[in-house]
């Protein structure tokens, strides 16, 4: 098939759309080796290529983005764009290709996004503070079966940043969450559950928009996370927060 | 002929002195614990002076670098992506070993090591065999404390499942993302580092040559990715955790930017590399859709466990699967393995897949693969069962190919998966070069198995991957010492 792409250049701070055509486009082709494809072509007649990113392209590092005709990942639900195929689209159809649009990501060049943003917010507590070496027995600490599968749902972000960009407020409430959730739902993370959760969402805060329950990030999600896991991160900001009130009471 | 019995490069037969693996005396069980107490401790106040460079941040680097950065040492971690989350230890998918022995089934480190060997076919270094046995129950304590999600029993204790041939049940797994949530608790872990002010990392930054001096290896060259500046940082110890080489064949199943640039530059300068023709290749891969397609998409191997592979008898039949009638189906493995069937091991499937397709007998449009058929199993077993079993990766196929796997055979095709050879390393992760240390997949003979029987070949690929590479690094200050 055919395909007119209009595709967002960045060198610098200011960008804008360039047209290009896909001639021989296979409907079996991933959307990434499609660009792939287009970029030889621009190489081969001294052009520069289209910047992007993608790693493992099987739909788990993460490291893809891509907003298709204005939707983050493209039109599949569920699916990361290195695992979105051109029989998805038809011959002679317009595509309009974006990097992420957001205010805490800053357009690297072309389609390339810098997201170390995402990176603060983990230093910030999404994490167990437990040195190699000085772990129990691991059967020591029973996980209700529940609480290890609430978890894992959580867990399968892979921090591509897809909710931050479909959010009209390029808030970061989704992936936040799902680490707060992932966490604070297991017994090893409740001796750090307040600070946890404080520490993130203020991390959070300080580089993205709020929050005001569009729901569009679980719709983007490529692993369909829930936004159930944003009501669990508010309910545990706001206990802890009282929690520390109460103890500044006290003294 | 090269003696490769005493490790000779010259051909005299006599050893190469480079090549003394420096394992510890005594009996094999003892060795760890006597090494440790043999090795030299650094000063508390002391290790803030040394600088430890580490390349590659996948569950050997990220977990080395948050280690070391622990311990007080001055941590350099470096990584090609924008993130040390997203290396490719997260695309393993199986599981992870420990004798823990949770099943009392007769497990025991003694049982993972002989196991491991053997799986081996012999050819791993049983000393650093029996250390990772050793060293599997703390790994999973670690990984459970740091919040690694793995699958629970009712009780809320740990869950076990037998993988790989194993007669025990000693895998422990978090749905089939064991990787992913492993090398995110080592992700995290560094994390707590970097804030910490330990460990600094550089994301988007490519290694381009290991700097030598006086035979030493004292620091790198770096690119940063993004604007092309090249650097150089100094420490007092180079530890490279950069991978395997699947992608020097052109069929891979790695990430795209697995180049194993960091490993070759080491070469280069001096480091051994060792057994590089032991690769393992994993028959059950998506086929390339274009001749330009390197990266082929991996499908766990239990699917030959109830898919029966085969290809038309006659070369040139331009038939669709279903009208092909079972007479003119040559179902060549089991044809030449009555035994084994479709189950026989990983290189066996997979040599056996490319000679049918050399010989012109391959199916698809691009004639480049071979049929996995679940028919019989789905008049068998039913539809539900086989959607049960195989439901996300008969999905993932069909997004991929755009054929639906209950109406039509699926199309597979081998592709270089995993890599046993690499830069040899003694007892203590160094290389040939002094001060420079290899950990996880970038070193050689991991004790990965190799394996040769029915049950084996049912094994996926993620424990393989994360067994020897988590195993090596937990040692905090061993790698780097």
């Amino acid at each position: 098939m055919r395909l007119k792409l209009r595709i967002w250049r960045q060198s610098g701070t200011s960008g804008e759309f360039r047209d290009y055509d896909a001639t021989d486009v296979s409907e079996d082709m991933s959307f990434l080796e499609m660009l792939d494809e287009l970029n030889e072509r621009l190489i081969e007649s001294g052009e520069e290529p289209i910047a992007f990113d993608s790693d493992c392209r099987e739909g788990i590092c993460g490291m893809c983005s891509l907003i298709i005709d204005g939707r983050a990942h493209g039109p599949e639900l569920g699916t990361a764009t290195c695992q979105l195929h051109m029989r998805k689209f038809h011959d002679g159809q317009q595509i309009t290709i974006e990097p992420w649009r957001a205010r805490a990501f800053p357009v690297v060049r072309d389609l390339v996004v810098d997201r170390s943003p995402l990176d603060r917010i983990i230093e910030a507590g999404g994490f167990i503070s437990v040195p190699t070496g000085s772990a129990p027995e691991a059967n020591d600490v029973p996980v209700p079966k529940e609480a290890a599968e609430a978890a894992m749902d959580a867990a399968s972000c892979i921090g591509c940043g897809a909710c931050v960009a479909a959010c009209p407020n390029g808030a970061a409430q989704l992936f936040t969450s799902a680490k707060v959730a992932h966490l604070n739902l297991l017994p090893q993370g409740a001796p750090e559950r307040d600070s946890r959760v404080v520490g993130m969402v203020d991390t959070m805060e300080h580089f993205f928009g709020s929050c005001t329950n569009h729901g569009e990030c679980e719709k983007a999600c490529p692993k369909e996370i829930s936004i159930d896991f944003i009501a669990l991160m508010n309910r545990d900001y706001v206990r802890a927060k009282f929690s520390n009130r109460a103890l500044a009471g006290r003294h | 002929m090269t003696d490769v019995s005493t490790g000779g490069a010259s051909g005299t037969g006599a050893p190469d002195p480079a090549l003394d693996s420096k394992i510890p005396d005594g009996p094999i069980a003892d060795k760890w614990e006597n090494h440790k107490f043999d090795l030299k401790l650094v000063n508390p106040a002391n290790k803030r002076k040394f600088t430890v460079i580490i390349v590659g941040t996948g569950l050997a680097g990220a977990a080395a670098a948050a280690s070391l950065g622990e311990l007080g040492y001055n941590v350099k971690a470096f990584c090609y992506q924008d993130s040390p989350r997203r290396a490719h230890s997260i695309a393993a998918q199986g599981g992870i070993n420990a004798a823990k022995n949770y099943r009392n089934d007769g497990d025991s480190v003694h049982r993972l090591f002989y196991d491991t060997v053997k799986g081996g076919d012999y050819r791993a270094r049983e000393a650093n065999v029996h250390r990772l046995a050793e060293v599997s129950v703390d790994i999973i304590d670690q990984c459970a404390a740091q919040g690694v999600p793995f699958a629970r029993e009712y009780g809320g204790l740990l869950d076990n499942r037998s993988f790989g041939g194993a007669q025990v049940s000693r895998t422990f797994y978090a749905r089939g993302q064991t990787g992913q949530q492993l090398l995110l608790g080592a992700y995290q872990a560094l994390a707590r580092q970097i804030d910490a002010g330990t460990v600094e990392m550089f994301s988007r930054t490519e290694m381009l040559d290991l700097v030598m001096k006086d035979g030493r290896a004292v620091g790198i060259v770096v690119r940063d990715l993004v604007t092309g500046d090249v650097s150089s940082h100094s420490g007092h110890a180079v530890v490279l955790g950069t991978g395997g080489y699947s992608n020097a064949f052109f069929l891979s199943t790695n990430a795209k930017g697995c180049n194993v640039t960091a490993a070759w530059r080491a070469h280069r300068k001096g480091a051994y590399f060792a057994n590089p023709c032991f690769t393992q290749i994993h028959p059950t891969c998506i086929p390339a859709s274009e001749e330009f397609q390197s990266k082929l998409t991996l499908m766990s191997e239990s699917l030959r466990n109830d898919g029966r592979i085969w290809v038309p008898g006659d070369s040139g039949d331009e038939r669709a699967a279903i009208e092909i009638p079972p007479d003119e189906r040559d179902y060549y493995l089991e044809r030449r393995y009555p035994a084994f069937g479709n189950l026989v091991p990983r290189d066996v499937a997979s040599r056996a897949a490319k000679l049918e397709v050399d010989r012109g007998r391959g199916v698809g449009s691009k004639k480049n693969g071979v049929y996995l058929d679940f028919a019989d199993a789905i008049s068998r077993l039913g539809r539900d069962t086989i959607e049960e079993k195989y439901g996300n990766l008969f999905q993932m196929y069909e997004r991929i190919t755009g054929e639906d796997p209950y109406a039509q055979p699926m199309r597979i095709f081998p592709a270089l998966h995993y890599t046993m050879g690499g830069l040899w390393v003694d007892y203590d992760l160094m290389s040939t070069i002094p001060g420079c240390y290899v950990v996880g997949g970038g070193k050689f003979l991991r004790s990965r198995r190799q394996p040769p029987g029915r049950v084996r070949s049912h094994a996926g690929p993620g424990r393989r991957i994360l067994r020897p590479a988590v195993h090596d690094l937990r040692l905090p200050g061993r790698s780097a010492r």
